[in-house]
């Protein structure tokens, strides 16, 4: 499965390359990503939730890093669903901005993880990507993930609806939200 | 606290909620003054808008007096205590549309950006107690609203005006006045306005201030008409006179110059995108009966001239007069308000007595009244214009 | 003389007509030189618009020499190479005064259709039904240019017959649609539809500045053409999505400036007395309906979608609410040429802009029914059918 996505993040080009360079920063944004190490100059464990409130581990290869241009990755040989990235950064015509341009490959095979991890997908697969870049942008531009009262779930914001009401949350929705 | 929901359609209802608190870190917490019923909440209540919820929060226009900001709000900017305006909007002030000062078109605010995106290819701003497909943020008819984004929308008040001098800083003022400005009026310029209700009265009063030769108002109710006649303003009532000849009559036989449809939601219908949404039928039902004043407006409008959309529309619209925008070289422009471009410029207006605000004004309820009043706003009862609520 | 003339519904003939003569003072009489088939007479040839009649000379795009000269013609003598812009407009009512040249108040004798259609007249055009003057077309050995002053332009001596001629209609259509869009240094520009006047309006935009360039059509050599001699970039819309391509071009913000030159799509036969063939107008709405409504859905928010497709009545389903949400700015036009073609002639002579290719098949008056059904069904690569009434 092959998915692109698009943003343009009112940031510098140096900056933007700087945050996503620090892959620990990928969790803040992307929705199933819980976290990632760096464990050495090259290579990286990446943690997801996956179906079932299981976790999936695998670590990752960095392939190509140029300097405020492109980043790429790819999982190591071992990875259940094999996958690999690439991002790049280009500046924007308003010579302010930065397009950020990312494209995702997973090779989703033909068993039961292959049909776990495709439902996982839904049929939106392309939503997911793109939730995660307006995050992305959201982050960089404003400093965090914006959060409604209906939809107060932070980078899991994305729910079909019904949400819940537009109104205040309770001491415990609160806590369930936001951890305190 | 007590705040006034959405209780399924047709039906809203003062509840019991909980108290807002920080949700994230550039929030604050107003203490709600003064707020106001909007001619789009009806859209609201009707139904007209997809994606409204039980027990949502109503309301867009609201003032009041922070008593709580977040750890991220500049103190420069917001304090405890600051008495604010509150834009109906909600926008980051930090991405392209905002540097661009279109503010209803943030592309940070809108936690539901995905649904938007389905119905209009681009996802809107977030804005306050207007449905989850603009964010699903609380409203503002209630005691207390969290409002986001604290340090860069909230006007902060700091003469001695009074609340009903400046709560339509909110939304209808600039709403108004930006309907106007799309105009690029001229002094030469005949504008002429569709609807007489609040947002179109601001309009007519905005074109005024811009210097337009003459404004005419367009309504059927003889109290709007009368409304704008007080104001200075030329009625024509549609239900008594045709409307494009008495336009061509009061421009010399060209139309007016310029032309602004306040009235909205009209002639809309739910597109193959509202589909996903439960509201098909209702929102069908309004396609055969309201496709008036815009397209009215097109017809009239002089060649070469600006139709100026200031009413709200959701959907798609059928017998849309694409020959005559085309061949008669028109402009469209429009836009939901990007009100924070326009509070500072406007509260100026009021102080210097330019415009009067509460010249709409005809009822103040208190907020436990709030169904009476979208009741008699709805229905046009006891000459309602413009309805405040005092939580 | 001989002329190519509308004959009925789809239905050309060749036919003698009486030679044209100096009817007021202002006129010239041009010798045709080259006369072009444009994808507007398609409209005219199914008599989607009104107001045609059997004997009518058709063509408004073309070039020749002046043969004589009326006498209260100033710039113009016998023998000049002229090349006409399709409109007429009279230079001296506050329309031609303003620019806005095809709204010219004098130029059509047959007002009333338009104003009936589209609330107020238009101006005239040659070949082009009565609504819009009954003026004789080009496709003929000679043909009557009023107002010979404002509307015919010197070809400067470096530029070729077969260039020039495109400097009628296609290239100033063009201008029009990217100058009146505002087109700006850094923006982004997608154009859909690849025939002459989408071509056009490429390069306009190009010229002013445009970062990018993005002509959309499903015919590969005019994709081509494109890449070739307008050197913008361009998407194949039975090959990608549309949408999600111009997404991926612009960093997710969509194009700043959209141009639809398609036209005449998901229209509605309107007033339909005016109309006699509203089975096949019913037909064209299945198979054009996307590209307004596509450019509405893809331009960014704050942008502005700009319509040189010729439409004449209604058309349904109109996103209405995508425009109002995304503060689009909607205008249209017909050409005002009169004010780009010295500009355009002046290019023309430095070689940048380049239309010769658009004239993939030159053809005798004779072949006219031939040349049309060519061009209509694009067979053999038809681009544009021209005439060369001299043989």
């Amino acid at each position: 499965m092959d998915l692109t996505a698009t943003t343009t993040v009112r940031r510098p080009v140096g900056e933007v390359y700087a945050f996503w360079r620090l892959l620990e920063n990928l969790p803040t944004f992307m929705e199933h990503l819980d976290e990632v190490r760096t464990t050495d100059a090259k290579s990286s464990t990446w943690v997801a939730s996956a179906p079932f409130d299981r976790k999936v581990e695998w670590e990752a290869v960095l392939i190509e890093d140029v300097v405020d241009e492109r980043i790429g990755w790819r999982s190591a040989e071992e990875a259940d669903v094999p996958n690999q990235g690439t991002v790049s950064f280009v500046l924007a015509p308003d010579g302010v901005s930065t397009e950020v341009h990312v494209h995702l490959a997973y090779e989703i095979g033909a068993g039961k993880l292959g049909k776990a991890v495709a439902k996982y997908f839904g049929e939106e697969p392309h939503q997911q990507l793109d939730d995660d870049l307006r995050r992305l942008k959201q982050v960089l531009e404003t400093g965090e993930v914006v959060r409604s009262d209906g939809a107060p779930w932070g980078k899991r914001a994305r729910k079909e609806f019904p949400q819940r009401p537009a109104q205040p949350l309770t001491a415990d929705e609160r806590r369930e939200v936001l951890g305190v | 606290m007590r705040a006034n929901c959405w209780a399924g359609r047709n039906e809203v209802e003062v509840r019991d909620v909980p108290d807002p608190t920080i949700l994230n870190s550039r929030d604050a917490i107003v203490r709600i003054t003064s707020t106001a019923i909007c001619g789009s909440d009806l859209h609201l209540l009707d139904g007209y808008v997809p994606t409204m919820q039980d027990g949502d929060v109503m309301g867009h226009e609201f003032m009041g007096e922070v008593v709580g900001v977040g750890t991220g709000v500049d103190p420069a900017r917001l304090r405890v205590g600051d008495r604010v305006v509150v834009p109906f909007p909600i926008a980051c002030g930090a991405c392209g549309a905002c540097a661009a000062q279109l503010y209803s078109c943030c592309e940070n605010s809108n936690p539901n950006a995905g649904i938007a995106e389905k119905m209009f290819g681009h996802p809107l701003a977030g804005m306050f107690g207007y449905a989850h497909l603009t964010g699903g943020f609380a409203g503002g008819q209630a005691q207390y609203a969290r409002v986001p984004f604290a340090d860069v929308g909230p006007l902060k008040i700091e003469s001695d005006l009074t609340d009903e001098q400046v709560l339509f800083l909110s939304d209808i003022l600039p709403t108004g006045y930006m309907g106007a400005e799309m105009c690029d009026i001229q002094p030469s310029d005949v504008v002429a306005v569709w609807g007489a209700g609040p947002v179109g009265q601001f309009a007519m009063d905005s074109a005024r201030v811009l210097g337009a030769a003459s404004v005419i108002a367009i309504d059927k109710e003889p109290y709007r008409l009368r409304m704008a006649e007080e104001a200075g303003h030329i009625p024509v009532n549609f239900e008594e006179v045709d409307v494009r000849s008495r336009l061509l009559e009061l421009s010399g036989g060209r139309g007016p110059d310029k032309c602004i449809d306040a009235v909205g939601l009209e002639a809309t219908h739910g597109s193959a995108h509202i589909q996903a949404f439960d509201r098909v039928k209702q929102a069908v039902r309004s396609e055969t009966d309201r496709p008036h004043a815009l397209r009215q407006a097109i017809l009239s409008c002089r060649s070469g001239g600006i139709v100026s959309v200031i009413g709200v529309y959701g959907g798609v619209v059928d017998k849309f007069p694409a020959g005559a925008w085309m061949n008669r070289s028109l402009t469209l422009r429009t836009g939901q308000c990007h009100v924070q471009r326009y509070m500072a410029p406007l509260l100026r207006r009021i102080e210097r007595g330019e415009l009067d605000p509460t010249r709409v004004i005809t009822h103040r309820l208190s907020l436990e009244e709030a169904p009476r009043g979208y009741d008699i706003f709805k229905n046009k009862q006891e000459d309602c214009e413009k309805v405040v609520l005092t939580p | 003389m001989k002329a190519v003339t509308w004959r009925g519904v789809n239905e050309i003939g060749v036919e003698d007509v009486p030679e044209p003569t100096i009817l007021n003072s202002h006129d010239v009489i041009v010798e045709v030189g080259l006369s072009a088939t444009c994808g507007s007479d398609l409209h005219l040839m199914g008599g989607y618009i009104p107001a045609m009649r059997a004997g009518d000379v058709l063509g408004h795009e073309f070039m020749g020499t002046v043969a004589e000269v009326g006498s209260g013609v100033t710039k113009h003598r016998v023998g000049d190479r002229v090349v006409v812009v399709s409109f007429i407009g009279c230079g001296q009512c506050w329309y031609c005064r303003q620019g806005l040249w095809s709204l010219c108040d004098n130029g059509n004798p047959n007002p009333g259709i338009t104003e009936a259609l589209w609330g107020q007249s238009i101006g005239g055009c040659y070949g082009y039904s009565h609504a819009l003057g009954g003026w004789a077309g080009s496709h003929a050995r000679y043909i009557r240019v009023p107002y010979a002053d404002q509307g015919a332009f010197a070809i400067p001596d470096g530029v070729s017959d077969d260039r020039a001629l495109f400097a009628s209609d296609a290239a100033p259509t063009g201008w029009t649609g990217a100058h009146q869009a505002e087109v700006r240094p850094g923006d982004v520009v997608a154009v859909w539809g690849a025939g002459g006047v989408g071509q056009m309006a490429a390069r306009a935009a190009m010229i002013m500045g445009a970062e990018r360039v993005v002509v959309i059509d499903r015919y590969d050599n005019r994709l081509e053409q494109v890449r070739t001699h307008i050197g913008a970039e361009t998407l194949d819309y039975e090959e990608v999505n549309v949408p999600a391509e111009l997404r991926e071009m612009t960093g997710g913000r969509g194009p700043d400036v959209c141009i639809e030159a398609v036209g005449m799509e998901a229209h509605h036969p309107g007033p339909q007395y005016l109309y006699d063939q509203v089975k096949q107008q019913m037909r064209l709405q299945t198979d054009r309906p996307t590209a307004v409504r596509e450019a509405i859905y893809a331009c960014r928010k704050g942008g502005t979608v700009f319509t040189l497709g010729v439409f004449a009545g209604l058309v349904d389903k109109f996103p209405l609410g995508a425009v109002m949400n995304k503060a689009l700015t909607l205008r249209g036009a017909q050409q005002h040429g009169h004010r780009y073609i010295p500009e355009i002639l002046d290019l023309m002579g430095r070689d940048e802009v380049r239309t010769e290719h658009l004239a993939t098949h030159v053809m005798p008056l004779d072949d006219g029914p031939e040349g049309y059904r060519m061009f209509k069904e694009k067979e053999d690569g038809c681009v544009r059918a021209v005439f060369r009434p001299g043989g």
